[in-house]
Protein backbone atom coordinates (compact mmCIF):
# COMPACT_ATOMS: atom_id res chain seq x y z
CA UNK A 1 0.00 0.00 0.00
CA UNK A 2 1.44 3.41 -0.90
CA UNK A 3 2.30 5.76 2.26
CA UNK A 4 -0.28 8.99 1.38
CA UNK A 5 1.80 11.76 2.02
CA UNK A 6 -0.64 14.01 4.46
CA UNK A 7 0.05 16.96 5.98
CA UNK A 8 1.12 16.89 9.67
CA UNK A 9 0.55 18.65 12.66
CA UNK A 10 2.13 19.96 14.60
CA UNK A 11 4.67 22.33 12.77
CA UNK A 12 6.73 23.28 15.93
CA UNK A 13 8.28 26.45 13.60
CA UNK A 14 5.22 28.29 13.85
CA UNK A 15 4.32 27.64 17.10
CA UNK A 16 5.66 30.61 19.48
CA UNK A 17 7.88 28.67 22.57
CA UNK A 18 5.84 28.28 25.75
CA UNK A 19 7.01 27.12 28.66
CA UNK A 20 5.77 23.98 29.08
CA UNK A 21 6.84 23.18 25.43
CA UNK A 22 10.70 23.87 26.30
CA UNK A 23 10.51 22.25 29.18
CA UNK A 24 9.20 19.40 27.44
CA UNK A 25 12.11 19.56 25.05
CA UNK A 26 14.54 19.96 27.60
CA UNK A 27 13.82 16.77 29.42
CA UNK A 28 14.84 14.84 26.38
CA UNK A 29 17.82 17.27 25.64
CA UNK A 30 18.99 16.64 28.90
CA UNK A 31 18.03 12.91 28.76
CA UNK A 32 20.19 12.47 25.45
CA UNK A 33 22.94 14.80 27.69
CA UNK A 34 22.86 12.71 30.61
CA UNK A 35 23.33 9.64 28.28
CA UNK A 36 26.99 11.25 27.63
CA UNK A 37 27.49 11.55 30.81
CA UNK A 38 27.18 8.15 31.87
CA UNK A 39 30.01 7.69 29.81
CA UNK A 40 32.24 9.38 32.05
CA UNK A 41 30.86 7.90 35.44
CA UNK A 42 31.70 4.51 33.99
CA UNK A 43 35.13 5.22 32.72
CA UNK A 44 35.12 6.73 36.46
CA UNK A 45 34.88 3.47 37.89
CA UNK A 46 36.10 1.32 35.73
CA UNK A 47 39.25 3.49 36.00
CA UNK A 48 39.51 2.93 39.82
CA UNK A 49 39.01 -0.79 38.82
CA UNK A 50 42.01 -0.67 36.76
CA UNK A 51 44.21 0.72 39.54
CA UNK A 52 46.01 3.84 40.85
CA UNK A 53 47.83 5.62 37.59
CA UNK A 54 44.40 4.92 35.81
CA UNK A 55 42.23 6.69 38.61
CA UNK A 56 44.81 9.59 38.42
CA UNK A 57 44.16 9.94 34.56
CA UNK A 58 40.43 9.86 35.03
CA UNK A 59 39.99 12.60 37.84
CA UNK A 60 42.89 14.85 36.24
CA UNK A 61 40.81 15.07 32.86
CA UNK A 62 37.54 15.49 34.99
CA UNK A 63 39.50 18.63 37.05
CA UNK A 64 40.90 20.16 34.02
CA UNK A 65 38.82 23.05 32.62
CA UNK A 66 37.38 20.73 29.76
CA UNK A 67 35.99 17.75 32.51
CA UNK A 68 34.80 20.69 34.48
CA UNK A 69 32.51 22.13 32.08
CA UNK A 70 31.37 18.35 30.80
CA UNK A 71 30.41 18.12 34.73
CA UNK A 72 28.84 21.23 35.23
CA UNK A 73 26.59 20.59 32.32
CA UNK A 74 26.18 16.99 33.43
CA UNK A 75 25.43 18.32 36.99
CA UNK A 76 22.80 20.66 35.62
CA UNK A 77 20.94 17.99 33.34
CA UNK A 78 20.89 15.60 36.08
CA UNK A 79 18.75 18.25 38.86
CA UNK A 80 16.96 18.92 35.77
CA UNK A 81 16.40 15.85 34.39
CA UNK A 82 14.97 14.86 38.42
CA UNK A 83 12.97 17.56 38.96
CA UNK A 84 11.05 17.15 36.27
CA UNK A 85 11.05 13.33 36.04
CA UNK A 86 8.81 13.56 39.95
CA UNK A 87 7.03 16.31 37.96
CA UNK A 88 6.22 13.77 35.11
CA UNK A 89 5.58 11.40 38.15
CA UNK A 90 2.70 13.34 39.07
CA UNK A 91 1.40 13.83 36.02
CA UNK A 92 1.28 9.85 35.44
CA UNK A 93 -0.45 9.89 39.22
CA UNK A 94 -3.02 12.31 37.28
CA UNK A 95 -1.79 15.32 39.53
CA UNK A 96 -1.14 18.76 38.35
CA UNK A 97 -2.81 19.48 34.70
CA UNK A 98 -4.35 22.30 35.21
CA UNK A 99 -2.68 25.06 33.70
CA UNK A 100 -1.79 27.17 36.52
CA UNK A 101 -0.06 24.03 37.89
CA UNK A 102 1.72 22.93 34.98
CA UNK A 103 3.62 26.76 35.17
CA UNK A 104 3.56 26.80 38.74
CA UNK A 105 5.55 23.21 38.76
CA UNK A 106 7.72 24.37 35.59
CA UNK A 107 8.75 26.99 36.95
CA UNK A 108 9.72 25.29 40.27
CA UNK A 109 11.66 22.92 38.86
CA UNK A 110 13.39 25.99 36.86
CA UNK A 111 13.84 27.21 40.18
CA UNK A 112 15.07 24.39 42.21
CA UNK A 113 17.28 22.49 38.98
CA UNK A 114 19.25 25.86 38.62
CA UNK A 115 19.62 25.93 42.89
CA UNK A 116 20.80 22.16 43.24
CA UNK A 117 23.23 23.21 40.73
CA UNK A 118 24.63 25.97 42.02
CA UNK A 119 24.42 24.81 45.89
CA UNK A 120 26.25 21.39 44.59
CA UNK A 121 29.30 23.11 43.17
CA UNK A 122 29.66 25.58 45.97
CA UNK A 123 29.25 22.99 48.34
CA UNK A 124 31.89 20.79 45.96
CA UNK A 125 34.39 23.59 45.98
CA UNK A 126 34.06 24.50 49.43
CA UNK A 127 35.09 20.73 50.15
CA UNK A 128 37.70 19.83 48.03
CA UNK A 129 38.17 22.58 45.52
CA UNK A 130 40.46 20.47 43.25
CA UNK A 131 38.86 16.84 41.99
CA UNK B 1 -16.71 -12.87 14.47
CA UNK B 2 -13.86 -11.55 12.35
CA UNK B 3 -13.15 -13.75 9.40
CA UNK B 4 -9.30 -12.07 9.01
CA UNK B 5 -6.25 -14.47 9.63
CA UNK B 6 -3.93 -13.48 12.81
CA UNK B 7 -1.67 -12.36 10.69
CA UNK B 8 -3.62 -10.00 8.91
CA UNK B 9 -4.89 -8.38 12.12
CA UNK B 10 -1.50 -7.42 13.12
CA UNK B 11 -0.35 -6.26 9.69
CA UNK B 12 -0.48 -1.81 10.49
CA UNK B 13 -1.62 -1.76 14.10
CA UNK B 14 2.09 -1.41 15.16
CA UNK B 15 1.01 -2.82 18.96
CA UNK B 16 3.26 -6.29 20.10
CA UNK B 17 1.56 -5.52 23.63
CA UNK B 18 5.10 -4.81 24.84
CA UNK B 19 3.81 -0.39 25.73
CA UNK B 20 2.90 -0.92 29.55
CA UNK B 21 6.14 -3.23 29.88
CA UNK B 22 7.70 -0.12 28.62
CA UNK B 23 5.81 2.48 30.40
CA UNK B 24 6.52 0.90 33.54
CA UNK B 25 9.64 0.16 33.63
CA UNK B 26 10.63 3.84 32.90
CA UNK B 27 8.27 4.76 35.72
CA UNK B 28 9.50 2.39 38.34
CA UNK B 29 13.31 2.75 37.68
CA UNK B 30 12.60 6.64 37.80
CA UNK B 31 10.92 6.18 41.18
CA UNK B 32 13.95 3.93 42.27
CA UNK B 33 16.02 6.93 40.93
CA UNK B 34 15.04 9.41 42.49
CA UNK B 35 16.61 8.25 46.07
CA UNK B 36 19.50 6.92 44.57
CA UNK B 37 20.22 10.36 42.73
CA UNK B 38 19.96 12.14 45.88
CA UNK B 39 22.57 9.61 47.87
CA UNK B 40 24.91 9.49 44.83
CA UNK B 41 24.75 13.79 44.36
CA UNK B 42 25.91 14.35 47.89
CA UNK B 43 28.44 11.28 47.61
CA UNK B 44 30.04 13.27 44.77
CA UNK B 45 30.00 16.55 46.80
CA UNK B 46 32.02 14.67 49.32
CA UNK B 47 34.05 12.61 46.97
CA UNK B 48 35.84 15.61 45.63
CA UNK B 49 39.09 15.59 45.99
CA UNK B 50 39.36 12.39 46.76
CA UNK B 51 42.72 10.53 45.74
CA UNK B 52 42.66 6.67 44.57
CA UNK B 53 42.77 5.22 48.74
CA UNK B 54 39.70 7.37 49.61
CA UNK B 55 37.37 6.34 47.19
CA UNK B 56 38.15 2.87 47.21
CA UNK B 57 38.14 2.66 50.56
CA UNK B 58 34.92 4.67 50.38
CA UNK B 59 33.38 2.26 47.98
CA UNK B 60 33.95 -0.57 49.75
CA UNK B 61 31.53 -0.18 52.64
CA UNK B 62 29.07 -2.84 51.32
CA UNK B 63 25.67 -1.20 51.67
CA UNK B 64 27.60 1.79 49.69
CA UNK B 65 28.57 -0.96 46.99
CA UNK B 66 25.57 -2.49 47.09
CA UNK B 67 23.45 0.91 46.44
CA UNK B 68 26.15 2.02 43.52
CA UNK B 69 25.11 -1.44 42.05
CA UNK B 70 21.12 -0.64 41.90
CA UNK B 71 22.20 3.05 40.91
CA UNK B 72 23.79 1.22 38.19
CA UNK B 73 21.30 -0.86 36.99
CA UNK B 74 18.36 1.72 37.43
CA UNK B 75 20.21 4.08 35.23
CA UNK B 76 21.54 2.39 32.64
CA UNK B 77 17.93 0.17 32.10
CA UNK B 78 16.22 3.65 32.35
CA UNK B 79 18.81 4.98 29.88
CA UNK B 80 18.26 2.10 27.61
CA UNK B 81 14.40 2.89 27.39
CA UNK B 82 14.60 6.96 27.19
CA UNK B 83 17.11 6.47 24.25
CA UNK B 84 15.51 4.41 22.35
CA UNK B 85 11.76 6.47 22.70
CA UNK B 86 14.19 9.04 21.52
CA UNK B 87 15.54 7.14 18.62
CA UNK B 88 11.77 5.59 17.94
CA UNK B 89 10.67 9.23 17.54
CA UNK B 90 13.16 11.00 15.73
CA UNK B 91 14.92 8.16 13.04
CA UNK B 92 12.62 7.52 10.69
CA UNK B 93 15.13 5.42 8.17
CA UNK B 94 14.44 2.09 8.43
CA UNK B 95 18.27 0.49 8.29
CA UNK B 96 19.59 3.49 10.85
CA UNK B 97 16.24 3.25 13.11
CA UNK B 98 16.82 -0.35 13.85
CA UNK B 99 20.59 0.08 13.50
CA UNK B 100 20.56 2.78 16.51
CA UNK B 101 18.06 0.54 18.29
CA UNK B 102 20.43 -2.35 18.59
CA UNK B 103 23.47 -0.09 19.34
CA UNK B 104 21.38 1.57 21.92
CA UNK B 105 20.55 -1.82 23.85
CA UNK B 106 24.49 -3.13 23.45
CA UNK B 107 25.61 0.34 24.57
CA UNK B 108 24.24 0.32 27.73
CA UNK B 109 24.32 -2.99 28.59
CA UNK B 110 28.25 -3.10 28.12
CA UNK B 111 28.36 0.74 30.42
CA UNK B 112 26.25 -0.94 32.67
CA UNK B 113 28.32 -4.37 33.00
CA UNK B 114 31.58 -2.44 32.74
CA UNK B 115 30.52 0.12 35.53
CA UNK B 116 29.04 -2.93 37.75
CA UNK B 117 32.14 -5.15 37.72
CA UNK B 118 34.27 -2.54 38.69
CA UNK B 119 32.15 -1.14 41.71
CA UNK B 120 32.50 -5.30 42.64
CA UNK B 121 36.47 -5.46 42.30
CA UNK B 122 37.43 -2.48 43.70
CA UNK B 123 34.62 -3.43 46.52
CA UNK B 124 36.47 -6.55 46.93
CA UNK B 125 39.59 -5.19 47.46
CA UNK B 126 41.17 -4.27 43.57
Amino acid sequence: MAQVERPLSPHLQVYKPQLTSVLSILHRITGIGLGIGTVLLAWWLVSAAYGPDHFEAARSFIGAWFGRLLLFGFTFSLFYHLCNGIRHLFWDAGWGFQLKTAYASGWLVVIASIGLTIVSWFAGYANGGVL
Amino acid sequence: MSHRTPTGRVHGLGSAQHGVDHWWGQRLTALALIPLLIWFCISLVSLVGADYATFTAWLSAPARAVTMLLLIFATFYHMKLGLQVVIEDYVHSRVWNITLLVMNGFACVLLGTASAFSVIKVALGG
